[in-house]
This record gives structure tokens, C-alpha cells and sequence, in this order.
């Protein structure tokens, strides 16, 4: 069996739901490695499961994944299908986790060209196989170029250039040992010089999670007990705004109560839907409910009474959200404060009646996020998975090389990963490595007998 | 007379080739224009250096003459990045010019079935596209069932000088005026080449107090795996380092007019990695000095070779030029330098064997083949020479892959990709090089030397001593354990290393970047010959890099696996981007993976061949 390869399967962005499908080798250990629910390794061929995929411990979506092993499947290898909730950045996530563990991202019609090389489909198919590659890498060489010409693709080839610079240097240095006017690169050197490429790209990807707002926005849910003013908030916000739009699938399967927009991005607020409702349901699971939001939410605003002491469910959703990026809205900031707050940080008081502080929790929003420095204009940013893939597998090569510096690694050896890094980012770019090396050494080198 | 093999060119290639087809039983004549040129060294007086001391140890492994001739004909030996990564060790030796082609006559007179013959070839002896002998310039024809053309730089070659050109190769020898010709008329294409060579000068008009000496390794060496280093290395003899000036470049640059190159007189391509000195002073113009090195050509005569001085100015500016260096205000120059033109063929029109594509049984090696370099020519000899044999004996062709041996990743990369000037090897050539090093190329090859018959009894021997010495070894280290006495902490402390549990095994111990074999000697003597340990102590070292270049070869030698049949027609492969085609047509590629270096040969193209494959030979999976 091959490597294994991931793509998502079914088309992106439409649909309740999206099937993120694994083939190869390692298909079930690395799906295994994010599913929470039975060992995937254990289960019979065949058999669909339900779980939850996670990151460490924070858990991404709900999902049923199927298992098939070798040989009765599309490609004949291992396949694994993992069915999520639709919406992309999930559906992205997932695909970026199973990235991350091991799997490459799938050629176009890599998954059709396996069933066929294994036997799996017969000629007549294979004819239109190769038509379907064809077309669509077309497509996608365009795609990525169009992806990153402009300002992006400056900023890689720079990246890219300084690379091969510093690569470039270590060759002069082992094929011409004598010749004394290269710099000798040495390990502090190369620590130097590395770093810098390395937050070139820490950067890059840094900027991605901007990309990634502008497409998606930001999540935000409102927490806190009963009564407190979360719908107070809610209203507010969105009456402001005169944008009230309900029952919006998005993101993640809960109900959107509506979207406002802050400086061009899109904010989706999440209240926790149904827990209003009744009464009795929420006393029962209102907190955990809230805590499964929390997770899933890219920032969370817990609201508190100003009139009262924490109470234990107060202390225990406090708790939980320290680990987020969260706000603290104080509400009823007319009445008297009883209220004992461990924390001064990222605290707005307000008041729902009144609607005071509505601007104040906005600001401290934009500011939480810069939003105030993004420019929609200057789209420098990476914009797919793929894309985010290559520059953080040779941002990990990067940081491997950096490690093994430290391990008194001879020069020599780190360049291997140097070069790894160097690749990835020209497949980014659609340029491949071969004679760009040698070129640059006798251009930048005087070297001869 | 018919010969099974008959090798033109007594140069470093023809050497090797013809000795091997005479080693390995078959009937060989070896036809020189001049047989005091065999082995000549007509460039720098040196032999390995950066990846070719490697392939060196490589022509070795597998039986070759050229690590063995250089043991016993240098006066200077050094490791190369000695304190660098070991997959970048190589080593090189000052080789006597008189000493070296002496040798080398000598072992070829010793070789059973190998004649030598000065004659000049004039044509090439071919029916239906199949070799059937040579023509010489006597008119005389000889038979033979294989021919192996390694005429260096003899083909029609012009030496220049300024504004002068005079036809004909190194030393003023005549030049072979027709064979290329005749090589364009049976289909081959004709490239210009060009190379050059820096000046000699008197060793007693030199003053070489002015200049910073260099001196050979202390630590014996050799290239030979099999023959212990026979040499002094106090008796070395010494090289010097000297540097251009202002001077120097001011005559350049006022002269560039008249030097054979900027003067346009120069129509070959020549390489850029061994520039000539008015190449440099203009491409690197704020560079204020360039290193030069003079050294020793002989013990046996007294010139010294001007190393980084190449040019081709007229002979008056060489003076000038010569004189403006410190320490050689005076020197007499014995030879000028002068660059030289000479014809050589498209490698894309060669098999991964050296076979060519157009003419059955006629092989190519060394400069004609489009490389520079003694190293270079004599890997190529060898292999071209084993796979004539092999073609005699209707078995399989030797073909070296790329993590196998920088023989290799040389001839992979000239059938592959061709070369528009004269290739050298370089390490950065070599994406596997952690695996092709100085210190495995017996592990690497004499296994293919031993199945082919190109390796005597002994050398095999040889090596099966060598493969148990390292199990021993292995075994040993992973045994012994460290008990640490209060002396053993004291070397570690002092060396600022962090103390080891007690009884760690050596093996672990060796797995610290900072632990080496002879930190290790300081408690325990270890037992076993230099070689043995710095190969076991590589490999325990550097094995998670060495792991995952293995992992890059495995995905590289599953491409290998799928063989191309040779009568593809790639027309018929619907969906191939035009370029693509073209490409795959010209090189016709014996192997998915070798198709997959070809550049403008891009994955999705691969992936519609490796589809057209299954579909029309089916078994290829």
C-alpha cells in the first residue's frame, strides 16, 4: 500500500455535511489518533462510528466515521471517511489535523488514479481518470498560482530565496573547503539566520488565522446563568447593528443568533439556543451546554451579576474560560457591586437596560483582535489548506533543524532540513528545487581551479 | 583478429574501461594516439577532492585502478571537511604527474588479455546500426563485437591563446579530425565544448617565502580498500596559498580585449565552476583578491601547476599577469595556460549503461560524454567497460541508482537531463549523499563487484572481513557498559559533557552528538581499525537522519520498480502536456522514476503515464 492521502471528498461550503476521506497505509492509525470513541484499529471492516474528533483534548466536532479496510474498498487500500458538520472551517480543521499526523494532501484525482493503478476500475474509466487529472490540475495549477501571485507570493519566493541563500552557502562551504571568501557556516550562523526565516514564516502563518477570519469570522458565544442578560446583550447588539439574521447554519452546528460586523468582519454570535427556553432543561444541563459552546467558540463572554457573589456555577464557567480568549461583561453596573472578581483583565461593565457598555465590549473586541489593523485590501494572506499545509511543514523543518543545532548537528546534516523547507514552500509556488542550487552557487561564488 | 572489446583513448576513462573488460575475461585492445599519454594528468596535478574522492573510494569498491594507482603515486594526502558532517569526508592527494601515469601503464601491462596499440581512429565500423570494428588512419580495419569511445578532449580540439588557435589537443599532440564527423553522420549530435588550464611555472624562479604554505594530513591515508597507506606523512610535500592584487586585476581588465574568450574567438560552452581568471575578476568585480595555489606537478621535474590562474590571454599579458603576483615577480613560465575546444556528444543520446541509443554495442565515456574531470572519466570507464562485458555475456547492465553511488547520481543526471557544459560532480548534487560516503563504499558496492567477476578473491575477502569486523564491532559496543569511576566523571565534567547513568553501553553513549570513538579511547581501548569504527560510529550517530533518508530512497526506488518498455510510443499517451512529451521522447527514460527527474516532466503527467502504463502492459504493478 502507498502513503496515505486525505482530501475532503465531498464539495466544499455546500451541504449539512462533509466527508473528509483518508486512503493508504496509515489511514486507520492516524484518523485513530484524533477520534475520541471506539479504536478504529479494533472495529471491523465496514462499520460506521460515532465520536468526536479532537485536538489534545479540545474536542473539534461531532462526527461518524466510517471504516473499510483492504481490499473491498474504492482504492482497495484502507479507507477511512470521516462525516462532519458541513461548514468549512470544520470541515478544514479536520482535514488540517489529519495533515498534521501524517497524511499528505490528495493530487486531484489521486484517490480515482489509485482505484485504478490497484485494479479497482476498469479501462474505459481510466481514459476519463486521466482526462479528470488532467483538467483538474489545470485548474489547480491556475488556482494556486492565481493564490499566490501578488504580494504573497513575493513574500514567499523572499522566504523562499533566503533559503537557498543560506543553503547555497553550507554547498560552497563543503564542495569548495578551501575557498576562503564564503562565509563559513557556522552553527551560530546558521541559528541567526534561521530564526529569521523561521518568524518570516511564523508570520505567514500567523496571517493565515487572519485569512481565515476574514472568510469565516470570528465565533463568539455568550455564556453565563440564566437570566443574567445574555439575550439582553444578544439584542442589543444585533438591534444596533439592524442586521438581525436567525437561524443561520454555520460554522459549527449551533444556532447562530445573528451576525454583526466589525470593521468588515464578520462577527457570528452564538447565544446558547434553547437553554432560555426551559426552565427546567437548563437547570439540569444549562452549565454543561455552555461548556460544550465554550470549547467550540474562538471567543467566549461570559456575562456575571454585578449585584450578586459568584456562585458555584459562576466559579465553575470562570474556570473554563480562563483557557479561552474570553471576555468578562459585568452587567447591572447601576446596582450595587457584591461581586468578588478573581480577575481585572479583559473586563467591560455594562448595563442591558440602559444598553451602557455595548460600545465598550465592542471596542475591547476590535482590540482583542486588532481588527482595527486589518486591511481587507492587502490580501497577503495564505488562503487554503493546502496552502497553510506547505508553509507549516517547512516552518516544522525549521524548527527541527533549529533543535538539532542545538545538538551539535554538523552543518551539513541540518541543511537536509533546510532543503525540505526549501521544497515545500516551491510547491506553494509551483517552482521545484533541481538546478535553481547549482545556478546560485556559481552565481554567487567565484570558484574554479 | 577480432577483439570482444576495443577501448579508444588511453585516458582515465579508456584506463579503466579497458581493464576491466580485460579482468573480466574478454579479448581487449586499447588504442592510444600516444602511449606515454596514458594516464596523463593534462590539468591539476591532484586526484579526488569534494564528492570525487568519493567516487574514488567507489571505483575501488568495484574493482577499478584509479584509488589504487593514486596510493602509490602522490606526495600529499588530506581528508577534506574533516570537521564537518562525515557524509561529506572525502579525500584528496597531490598525484606525481610522471608517477601516477606510470603506474597505471604499468598495471594495464600487467593486466592478462589487454593489448595496447598506438594507432589514430578514423571511423567507427558499423552494420544495420551495430558496431563491427574501427577504421584507423592507416587504413587498416579491426573487428571487435563491443567499442568503448573515450577520446577525452581530442575531438577536432583547438587551443587558444588570445587571438591564436592551433588545432589540436593538450601537450600540442595531433588532434582526431574525423571520428566526430563520422560520429554526426551515423545520428549523434555534436556539442562544443570547452575547458581551460592555468600556466606552470620554474619551481626555482619561484619565491615562496612570500606566500602562506599547506600542508598534508598527519594522519595517514588511502584510497584503496584494499592496500594499507604506504607513505610518510612527514615526508609530504608541501603547497602553497597566494592571492591576486590590484595589479593583477588592472592587466585583466585593460587586456580582457585580447583574451580568447572576451575577444570572441571561444565558441564552446564552458563550465562555470572552473571560470577562468578574467571570468572572475568581471563577474566578481568587488572581490579585491582571489586565491591561487601553487603546486608541486612532479618530484621528478620542477614545475609547479598555478591552480585558480586558467586564462586565455595571449602569452605576453600571461607574463605580465604571472609577475604581478607576490613571490613570482620573477617566475619563468614553462607552459602558458590556454583554454581548448573540443567536440563531445549529447549524453541524452545514451542508456543508463553508456550504451548509445543509436549504435548497438558502441559505449561513450569521459569528456566525450559531456563531463570533466579524472575522477568523473574513469567512473564512467568502469562502468561503460563492466557493461560492455556485461553486454557480451547477454546479462543484465550494471546501472548504478541514486542513492547507490555518486557514479550514479553522474550518469542518472547526463542520460536524464543532458548538460550544455562540461559536468563536474558536486556533493550538492547528490540529494542521498548521507548514504553515499566516503566510509561505506565498500558496503555500498563490492557486492555488485563480486556477482559481475570485477574484483579479485582477495578483495572480496576483503570485505567479508570488513562486514563481520563491523557486526563485532556493533556487538562489542552495545556489551560493553561504562562504569563510572571517579577519573571517567572527572573527563566528562572537564569536558562539560552531562554525566551518563552508570553502565550506559558504549552503543548509547555514541548516540550523543558530543560522545566520539576517541572520547570513548580515553577509558576503554577499543579494539578494532580506524575505518571500522568511524563507519559503526556514522551510522550509530546520525541514524534518525540517516532513517529518514532512507524513507526518501524507498519512495524514490518504488518509481524505480516500474520499468518503461522500451518501445513506448508516447503520441499514443493521451492527455501528456506537449512539453512533456517532447521531454520523454528525447530521453525516453527506462523507469517511472527516472522519468520523474526530467525537468518540464510534471506529476500530472507522471501520473497519466503510470495510468497509459497499466493500461497497456498491465503487469508492470
Amino acid at each position: 500500500m502507498e502513503d496515505t492521502i486525505a482530501a475532503i471528498s465531498t464539495s466544499v461550503g455546500t451541504g449539512a455535511i462533509s466527508i473528509v476521506r483518508l486512503s493508504g497505509r496509515e489511514a486507520l492509525t492516524i484518523a485513530n489518533k484524533l477520534f475520541k470513541g471506539p479504536n478504529l484499529t479494533k472495529v471491523n471492516s465496514h462499520t460506521i462510528h460515532y465520536g468526536f474528533i479532537k485536538e489534545n483534548e479540545e474536542l473539534i466536532d461531532e462526527v461518524l466515521v466510517s471504516v473499510m479496510l483492504s481490499p473491498k474498498t474504492y482504492t482497495t487500500e484502507d479507507i477511512v471517511e470521516i462525516n462532519c458538520h458541513g461548514g468549512i472551517a470544520t470541515t478544514n480543521k479536520i482535514l488540517e489535523l489529519l495533515l498534521k499526523n501524517g497524511a499528505r494532501l490528495a493530487e486531484p484525482g489521486e484517490f480515482t488514479k489509485r482505484a485504478f493503478l490497484n485494479g479497482r476500475i476498469d479501462l474505459i474509466e481510466a481514459e476519463s481518470v486521466s482526462d479528470l487529472i488532467m483538467s483538474k490540475s489545470d485548474k489547480q495549477r491556475t488556482l494556486a498560482l492565481n493564490g499566490v501571485n501578488g504580494r504573497l507570493g513575493t513574500i514567499v519566493k523572499k522566504i523562499r530565496e533566503d533559503i537557498l541563500n543560506l543553503i547555497a552557502n553550507i554547498a560552497v562551504n563543503i564542495d569548495y573547503p578551501e575557498y576562503e571568501d564564503a562565509i563559513e557556516v557556522t552553527q551560530d550562523y546558521l541559528k541567526e539566520t534561521m530564526t529569521k526565516i523561521k518568524q518570516d514564516l511564523e508570520i505567514l502563518l500567523k496571517n493565515a488565522s487572519i485569512g481565515e477570519m476574514i472568510r469565516n469570522g470570528i465565533d463568539v458565544a455568550l455564556v453565563g446563568r440564566p437570566n443574567v442578560g445574555k439575550s439582553s446583550i444578544l439584542n442589543a447588539l444585533l438591534n444596533e447593528e439592524k442586521a438581525i439574521v436567525t437561524d443561520i447554519s454555520g460554522t459549527t452546528r449551533d444556532v447562530i443568533e445573528g451576525k454583526m460586523n466589525l470593521n468588515g468582519i464578520e462577527i457570528n454570535l452564538i447565544d446558547t439556543a434553547g437553554i432560555r427556553e426551559t426552565e427546567d432543561y437548563v437547570e439540569k444541563i444549562g452549565v454543561d451546554k455552555s461548556k460544550e459552546i465554550i470549547n467550540k467558540s474562538d471567543l467566549v463572554i461570559l456575562v456575571l451579576n454585578n449585584n450578586e457573589e459568584l456562585n458555584s456555577d459562576d466559579l465553575e464557567l470562570l474556570e473554563k474560560v480562563k483557557e479561552k480568549t474570553h471576555i468578562l461583561f459585568i452587567n447591572k453596573n447601576d446596582l450595587k457591586s457584591k461581586i468578588n472578581l478573581p480577575e481585572t483583565e479583559n473586563v467591560v461593565y455594562g448595563n442591558t437596560k440602559t444598553l451602557k457598555g455595548m460600545e465598550s465590549l465592542k471596542e475591547k473586541i476590535m482590540e482583542m483582535y486588532q481588527l482595527d489593523q486589518i486591511s481587507l485590501k492587502d490580501l497577503t494572506y495564505l488562503s487554503n489548506v493546502r496552502q497553510i499545509d506547505l508553509v507549516s511543514k517547512s516552518l516544522e523543518h525549521l524548527e527541527e533543524a533549529l533543535k538539532d543545532i542545538e545538538k551539535k548537528i554538523p552543518v551539513d546534516m541540518i541543511e537536509i532540513h533546510l532543503r525540505n523547507a526549501f521544497d515545500h514552500l516551491g510547491k506553494l509556488i509551483g517552482e521545484c528545487y533541481e538546478d535553481e542550487l547549482i545556478d546560485k552557487l556559481f552565481k554567487n561564488f567565484c570558484l574554479g581551479k | 583478429m577480432k577483439y570482444d572489446c576495443i577501448v579508444v583513448g588511453g585516458g582515465h576513462a579508456g584506463c579503466e574501461a579497458a581493464h576491466i573488460t580485460a579482468f573480466m575475461g574478454k579479448k581487449t585492445l586499447l588504442i592510444t594516439m600516444n602511449i606515454k599519454n596514458i594516464a596523463d594528468m593534462p590539468c591539476n596535478p591532484s586526484i579526488g577532492g569534494t564528492a570525487k574522492g568519493v567516487i574514488v573510494r567507489d571505483i575501488d569498491a568495484l574493482g577499478g585502478l584509479m584509488g589504487r594507482i593514486a596510493d602509490i603515486s602522490h606526495f600529499q594526502i588530506k581528508m577534506l571537511n574533516s570537521k564537518k558532517g562525515p557524509a561529506v569526508r572525502c579525500l584528496r592527494c597531490q598525484a606525481d604527474k610522471i608517477t601516477y601515469p606510470k603506474n597505471m601503464l604499468n598495471a594495464l601491462k600487467n593486466t592478462p588479455n589487454l593489448e595496447i596499440k598506438e594507432a589514430m581512429v578514423e571511423d567507427l565500423l558499423t552494420e544495420n546500426n551495430k558496431i563491427k570494428g574501427i577504421l584507423l588512419s592507416t587504413q587498416e580495419k579491426i573487428e571487435c563485437e563491443t567499442l568503448i569511445l573515450t577520446t577525452g578532449t581530442y575531438l577536432k580540439s583547438n587551443i587558444l591563446r588570445g587571438d591564436k588557435n592551433t588545432e589540436g589537443g593538450p601537450h600540442g599532440e595531433a588532434r582526431s579530425n574525423f571520428l566526430s564527423d563520422n560520429l554526426k553522420r551515423l545520428g549523434f549530435n555534436i556539442q562544443r565544448l570547452k575547458t581551460g588550464t592555468p600556466p606552470r611555472i620554474k619551481a626555482s624562479s619561484i619565491d615562496f617565502s612570500k606566500m602562506q604554505e599547506e600542508y598534508g594530513d598527519e594522519i595517514p591515508y588511502s584510497f584503496s580498500h584494499d592496500l594499507q597507506p604506504s607513505y610518510n606523512p612527514k615526508e609530504q610535500q608541501k603547497c602553497y596559498l597566494l592571492y591576486t592584487n590590484e595589479v593583477t586585476h588592472k592587466l585583466i581588465l585593460d587586456n580582457l580585449e585580447k583574451s580568447s574568450m572576451y575577444g570572441g574567438y571561444v565558441t564552446g560552452i564552458g563550465p562555470r565552476y572552473c571560470p577562468s581568471i578574467e571570468d572572475k575578476i568581471v563577474r566578481f568585480s568587488d572581490k579585491e583578491r582571489h586565491q591561487l595555489f601553487l603546486e608541486p606537478e612532479s618530484l621528478y621535474y620542477d614545475e609547479w601547476y598555478l591552480q585558480g590562474f586558467s586564462t586565455s590571454m595571449p602569452e605576453d599579458i600571461q607574463e605580465k599577469m604571472v609577475h604581478s603576483l607576490s613571490g613570482l615577480e620573477k617566475a619563468k613560465i614553462t607552459k602558458y595556460a590556454y583554454a581548448i575546444e573540443y567536440d563531445a556528444i549529447d549524453p541524452l543520446e545514451l542508456k543508463p549503461s553508456l550504451e548509445t541509443k543509436i549504435i548497438e554495442n558502441l559505449f561513450t565515456a569521459g569528456q566525450i560524454n559531456g563531463t570533466s574531470g579524472y575522477e568523473e572519466a574513469a567512473g564512467q570507464g568502469l562502468i561503460a567497460g563492466i557493461n560492455a562485458v556485461q553486454k557480451l555475456r547477454n546479462q543484465e547492465p550494471l546501472i548504478l541508482k541514486r542513492n547507490e553511488s555518486y557514479l550514479g547520481v553522474l550518469i542518472d543526471d547526463l542520460v536524464t537531463k543532458g548538460t550544455k557544459e562540461p559536468y563536474r560532480m558536486l556533493t550538492s548534487r547528490a540529494e542521498y549523499r548521507l548514504v553515499l560516503r566516503h566510509d561505506n563504499a565498500l558496503l555500498r558496492l563490492r557486492k555488485y563487484g563480486h556477482d559481475l567477476g570485477t574484483i579479485t578473491e582477495e578483495m572480496w575477502a576483503n570485505y567479508q572481513k570488513v562486514e563481520q569486523e563491523i557486526k563485532n564491532l556493533n556487538k562489542y559496543l552495545k556489551e560493553t557498559k561504562l562504569e563510572i569511576t571517579e577519573n571517567i566523571k572527572k573527563e566528562f565534567m572537564d569536558n562539560h559533557f552531562s554525566l551518563p547513568l552508570n553502565k550506559t553501553s558504549l552503543f548509547d553513549l555514541l548516540k550523543r552528538p558530543e560522545v566520539t570513538m576517541e572520547f570513548l579511547n580515553h577509558f576503554v581501548s577499543i579494539p578494532f581499525s580506524n575505518d571500522i569504527k568511524e563507519v559503526v560510529s556514522i551510522e550509530i550517530k546520525y541514524e534518525g537522519y540517516i532513517k529518514k533518508t532512507e524513507k526518501e530512497i524507498e519512495k524514490m526506488l518504488k518509481l524505480e520498480e516500474k520499468q518503461i518498455p522500451k518501445d513506448i510510443d508516447y503520441n499514443k499517451v493521451k492527455n501528456l502536456a506537449s512539453e512533456a512529451r517532447q521531454k520523454l521522447e528525447n530521453v525516453r527514460p527506462i523507469t517511472l522514476a527516472q522519468a520523474s527527474r526530467i525537468s518540464g516532466v510534471n506529476p500530472s503527467d507522471l501520473s497519466i503515464l503510470a495510468i497509459y502504463l497499466k493500461k497497456e502492459y498491465g503487469k508492470n504493478e
